[in-house]
């Protein structure tokens, strides 16, 4: 039982970071993208890869997956950024299915369906974080996404997150008003990317072998699911929404019943709390951020 | 290449696959056409309809190939097109209608929603393994001129036909084909000519889900019915749909069409490897979005300021 | 001076033509009118100089420079900002924020490196930047009465605050040039007045305005000079007097008089 609560724990993390990507790209640009399933397997195949066939220690494979998975967030954000909120939501679901293709068929690559086995341990000062005690991994999952919290709410707060959202709710004012709307919806597609890269790569090393078959577009919904319940534009809130989508997937495990509910059942739910939430709640649990946070940067001037 | 016969082979695979895509961008087409909206469980719809109309021809077919396999085969489609419809209909009073006022992405994210329940359910009520439709004739192929086809293609073939040609005369001819256009084009000024757009709304969806219905059971055929039958082609056929031009009927024909053939020719001609031709539809995509996002047969719809 | 000037612009729709061979000048601290019958093409001809849209034929010079095919981005960082018919607010953010989101551009320059550069150091100064732009907005929400509504969110606003808040958007990017399209609409007489008011600081401060405006009281009173469009064509331009009393103009808002 305390094994599943670390289990969902950890996986909490991971998807948490893709969750403050789509967060990003979905809550304050407004751009319904669900590609975090693409670049997530690129960050674990990166890792992958350089870890078993080059011998790079994890830390170094890790700005490998920010790279390359921003890279291709460049790529396919490039073309498809310039579309309506419907098309790019299928043409970035299509592009995540692509990865996937390629990744099931680059067999001299990848390895094909069967995918990359024996990933090293992550070490850290000389110290193997062993995914199955799971408490240090626990620990270094959660201190990544502390990092990647604090990067992007500081960027939220900031001139450019205003932009951002600016930018999602009125485009043409937006442009009228001297922001380059096409450059700033690519960074933070690229953004979005990059962090799904990382979680990526923790993936890799948490589970310690990665296939195609871990990166269905299921991921890039379970990511949606978390950040439209919890609360869109609101870093803390998709946390939470990550982990109670967690807590969902594992609930059957968690009491026991996994004999007796399929499968399927978590997806159904998945399904049903997005219809519901959009109908009933389409704010999230805890819906944006207070517009007078920034009060809070005045405190020690005083309000002008 | 080898020979003309090869060519024309490949045309004929090409054209009943184009087909297939064809009467399911229909459906995609239609609905954005009048919402400017993608539902994306179009796909779903159309995957429950064939395990419905599977069901039915299953119930009443009786165990001998005869004639009477031929008639419940096609009660059975009927009866498929009959419960998609309903359930497109269902749908989009439970699910779309509520967010017509929303944020743009809240019908978006409420369709994916949609399409998962769909896809889980099928998957958890009647499994994963897919399941086979009879063949309600002998489906041996003949030979005309080094071209062999099948008498499923020619059904596929028949009934594509059968059923654009009704859609381009109801659309275009009917009174209600004639509110659905009116609706497209300016929905509250048609709700002040006195057309209940909700119905026709209705209408819409009932018609495009059944078109789809019709796909699905018959390239159920070959394929097998399945819960995830739904979304991969359905993918594929909306990019046929964008390919022709979103909310152009004659767009989503041409774009089916087109899509078949380059599915076809992409595999035989350049050796593009059977796993990746679902990736054709992708490229495709992303091709016309960059060259011409509107679609071939589109118009540019420039946002008024 | 001629600060802005289209030399025979057409924007050409397949076979309509919303605006054709148009010669429109704008001069440096004059406020100029746009005026037409509903249709006539005025904010079409707008939005092509304004890069929202693109001309089919014809040019516009800003300041001798071609901007007839630069983005409205670029437009806007080169002096000329807008409003819009439709009142475009960013709804959901502030009333300080949609100001803020005007002073967006001019914030944050960076001595190194250029843009990347800017951003790098918006990210590392975002409380400064804040405490600038913040007083900057507040500077202009006090010039237009809106400080005591500065937290409210822009929908909630009544209506003649938004189109108010719309131009203080605008002013905040510090333009030479400002665009107004039919500011006035939906005002009463009460903030018709205010409006002109407000108009006049604004030409005070040294902007030049441009505005699209159907209610000819605002447009005779506050305009030094009125150009007319019909059907998409420059009929008549000259003063508030001279406009008044052509009877091209008459005729296309009154029609032929009965032989």
């Amino acid at each position: 039982m305390v094994n599943f609560i670390l289990l969902i724990l950890i996986y909490t993390g991971i998807y948490a970071l893709m969750a403050i990507g789509q967060n990003l790209i979905t809550g304050y640009v407004g751009l319904l993208s669900l590609t975090q399933a693409g670049f997530f397997a690129i960050g674990s195949y990166a890792t992958a890869i350089l870890s078993t066939t080059f011998g790079w220690s994890f830390w170094a494979t890790i700005p490998a997956a920010i790279i390359l998975s921003g890279l291709f967030g460049l790529l396919i954000g490039l073309p498809t950024l310039r579309l309506k909120g419907d098309y790019l939501a299928i043409a970035t679901l299509g592009f995540g299915e692509i990865v996937r293709n390629i990744l099931n068929n680059w067999d001299s690559l990848t390895n094909g369906p069967m995918g990359i086995q024996r990933i090293p341990m992550v070490t850290l000062f000389s110290m193997r974080v062993n995914p199955y005690t799971k408490w240090g991994f626990i620990v270094m999952v959660w201190v990544i996404v502390l990092i990647a919290y604090l990067l992007f709410e500081r960027l939220a707060k900031s001139r450019i997150g205003r932009a951002l959202e600016a930018i999602r709710e009125d485009e043409i004012a937006s442009s009228s008003m001297g922001i380059n709307t096409t450059s700033y919806k690519v960074w933070a597609f690229v953004l979005g990317a990059a962090v799904a890269g990382v979680a990526g790569s923790l993936q890799a090393v948490f589970i310690l072998s990665v296939t195609p078959g871990a990166f269905t577009f299921m991921v890039s919904i379970m990511v949606l699911c978390m950040v439209v319940l919890g609360g869109m534009g609101n870093f803390k809130a998709v946390i939470l929404g990550a982990f109670l989508i967690q807590f969902i997937s594992y609930f059957p495990q968690l009491v026991g019943l996994s004999n007796v509910i399929p499968p399927q059942f978590k997806q159904v739910l998945f399904g049903f709390i997005l219809v519901v939430m959009m109908i009933w709640r389409p704010q999230g649990i805890l819906g944006r951020e207070q517009r007078s946070a920034p009060r809070r940067f005045l405190s020690r001037r005083g309000r002008s | 290449m080898g020979s003309i016969a090869e060519f024309f082979q490949h045309l004929m695979n090409g054209m009943t696959l184009g087909g297939i895509y064809a009467l399911i961008a229909l459906g995609y087409t239609m609905v954005y056409g009048i919402l400017k909206f993608i539902n994306f469980a179009h796909g779903d719809i159309l995957m429950i309809g064939s395990y419905l109309g599977l069901f039915t021809f299953n119930l009443i077919r009786g165990q001998t190939l005869g004639p009477w396999t031929l008639v419940a085969f096609f009660i059975a489609m009927i009866a498929g097109m009959i419960f998609s419809a309903g359930l497109g209909m269902i749908i989009e009073r439970v699910a779309y209608k509520p967010l017509r006022k929303a944020t743009r992405l809240a019908p978006l994210l409420s369709a994916i929603g949609v399409s998962f329940i769909l896809s889980n359910m099928a998957a958890w009520m009647w499994g994963t393994r897919s399941r086979k439709l009879e063949y309600p004739f002998d489906n041996t192929p003949l030979h005309i001129g080094g071209v062999s086809i099948t008498p499923h293609q020619i059904l596929i073939l028949i009934v594509v036909v059968v059923m654009m040609i009704s859609l381009k005369l109801f659309v275009d001819r009917s009174r209600v084909g004639k509110a659905m256009r009116a609706t497209s084009l300016d929905q509250d000024t048609a709700k002040l000519m006195g057309i209940e757009a909700d119905k026709i709304i209705s209408i819409t969806f009932a018609i495009g889900s059944a078109l789809a219905a019709t796909a699905g059971f018959l390239i159920a055929l070959e394929i097998k019915v399945y819960p995830s039958m739904g979304t991969m082609t359905g993918l594929k056929a909306f990019v046929a749909a964008v390919v022709g031009g979103i909310g152009n009927i004659s767009g989503a024909m041409l774009g089916g069409i087109l899509l078949g053939l380059l599915e076809t020719f992409g595999v035989a001609l350049l050796g593009i490897p059977y796993g990746l031709r679902d990736t054709i539809a992708f490229v495709a995509l992303i091709l016309i979005l960059l060259l011409k996002p509107e679609g071939l047969l589109g118009k540019v719809e420039k946002e008024k300021v | 001076m001629i600060l802005l000037e289209t030399t025979k612009l057409t924007r050409a729709y397949g076979g309509v033509i919303a605006v054709s061979e148009v010669d429109f000048q704008v001069r440096e601290g004059l406020i100029t009118g746009l005026i037409g019958p509903n249709g006539a093409g005025k904010t079409t001809l707008f939005n092509n100089m304004t890069g929202l849209d693109t001309p089919t034929g014809g040019k516009v010079h800003y300041k001798g420079v071609d901007i007839t095919n630069k983005s409205a981005n670029k437009i806007c960082r080169m002096g000329i900002a807008r409003t819009f018919q439709n009142i475009r607010l960013f709804k959901e953010l502030s009333v300080l924020e949609n100001v803020m989101v005007g002073l967006h551009f001019t914030t944050g320059k960076s001595p190194t490196a250029g843009r990347f550069g800017a951003v790098l150091r918006s990210y590392l100064r975002v409380r400064e930047e804040y405490e600038e732009m913040h007083e900057k907005a507040m500077k202009w929400l006090d010039f237009f009465n809106l400080v005591p509504l500065a937290h409210e969110l822009a929908k909630n606003l009544p209506y003649g605050h938004q189109r108010e808040l719309e131009i203080a958007r605008a002013m905040a990017t510090s333009p030479q040039i400002l665009f107004l399209d039919e500011p006035a609409a939906g005002m009463n007489p009460m903030e018709t007045d205010s409006l002109m008011r407000t108009i006049r600081r604004i030409r005070d401060l040294g902007i030049t305005v441009v505005l699209i405006e159907h209610d000819m009281k605002l447009v005779m009173n506050i305009c030094d000079t009125i150009t007319v469009l019909n059907y998409g064509q420059n009929i008549a331009q000259g003063t508030p007097a001279e406009i008044r009393n052509n009877p091209k103009v008459i005729e296309a808002y009154l029609g032929k008089e009965e032989a």
